[in-house]
């Protein structure tokens, strides 16, 4: 993954086919405690304590099919490379929440990237589905709620080509824009 | 663009409302990209963003867009299924932003299949 909007959609994806309704994802970006740090944590079957201990391992997954999985591990690595944390906490029936942490000064901390366009690709693929965003960047704060969204569009659905195009660029104005969320946080 | 809003939201209300009529006949493509682990990393974010900017430009109403997972093709991804009313679904593969803008003008408004991108014909079983 090249950024860490990618790993989002990726593990926002993992809510959905469990079964989950609503994903809250977290973004921040603390600079006093030079940290930064994503979480996402959905109201899913949540994950039972014989396999919690396990979704961390590349050669472990649920899927019948194949005999990897790995979304988890990718992100821990990455931030565990970035001298961060990595854990999961989930009760079956009450969902399931993943926090990642990092290093903000670190040299090898991914970029947070095109975050806009992970939003466009959850709401695009799965619309039936409530997105909630919080960004915070020191004293900034930013979010989202695609229920707000819904409401004020009323019978036109969220995932209209032009809905979408305007939740991507008004993300990305919002939490510095693409170009921006590029590398700024070692400036 | 400028930033989403009230306004904007109204505007798009009343254009749906507008256009509800033309929208009963239901949709004549279906384009499922594949999200999977290995779609994402391989860039399926930038071609799902692709299609919809497409349609959003050309003011394509009637063409879904939707996700899917990982079909078992992870050294081929990005892939995307390409399905027309009545037509077998079209498995594209090796997929980028501008492989999927052509596709759009030619598959989807023209409906003569990219052959150099296809990799098979056929139905989807996502799992």
């Amino acid at each position: 993954m090249k950024d860490l909007s990618l790993h989002i959609l990726d593990i926002a994806e993992n809510s959905i086919n469990a079964g989950a309704k609503k994903i809250v994802l977290r973004i921040v970006e603390d600079p006093v405690k030079d940290l930064y740090s994503i979480s996402v944590e959905d109201d899913g079957p949540g994950i039972g304590v014989d396999i919690l201990h396990r979704v961390e391992d590349p050669f472990f997954t649920t899927n019948r099919k194949k005999k990897f999985g790995l979304g988890i591990p990718l992100l821990k690595q990455a931030a565990l490379d970035c001298g961060g944390h990595f854990n999961i906490t989930s009760n079956p029936g009450a969902g399931t929440t993943l926090f990642a942490s990092f290093k903000l000064s670190h040299i090898d901390l991914k970029p947070l990237g095109d975050i806009g366009s992970t939003m466009l690709a959850l709401i695009c693929g799965h619309p039936e589905i409530r997105y909630v965003l919080f960004y915070e960047k020191g004293d900034f704060y930013y979010g989202f709620d695609t229920d707000e969204l819904k409401e004020a569009l009323g019978e036109a659905p969220v995932n209209l080509p032009e809905v979408l195009m305007s939740i991507r660029n008004s993300i990305n104005e919002s939490t510095g824009g693409r170009a921006a969320a590029m590398w700024k946080a070692n400036e | 663009m400028q930033k989403l809003t009230i306004d904007d939201l109204k505007k798009i209300k009343e254009q749906y409302a507008a256009t509800f009529n033309l929208r009963q006949g239901g949709y004549k493509a279906k384009v499922t990209v594949h999200m999977g682990t290995c779609g994402i990393a391989a860039g399926a974010r930038a071609v799902m963003n692709s299609i919809v900017e497409e349609l959003a430009s050309n003011d394509v109403k009637d063409v879904i867009v939707t996700a899917s997972g990982c079909a078992g093709f992870c050294s081929k991804e990005p892939m995307a299924t390409v399905e027309l009313l009545g037509a077998a679904p079209v498995k594209y593969c090796y997929l980028n932003a501008e492989k999927m803008k052509r596709i759009f003008r030619e598959h989807i408004q023209q409906g003569n299949i990219v052959e150099e991108y296809a990799l098979v014909m056929g139905s989807e079983t996502s799992y």
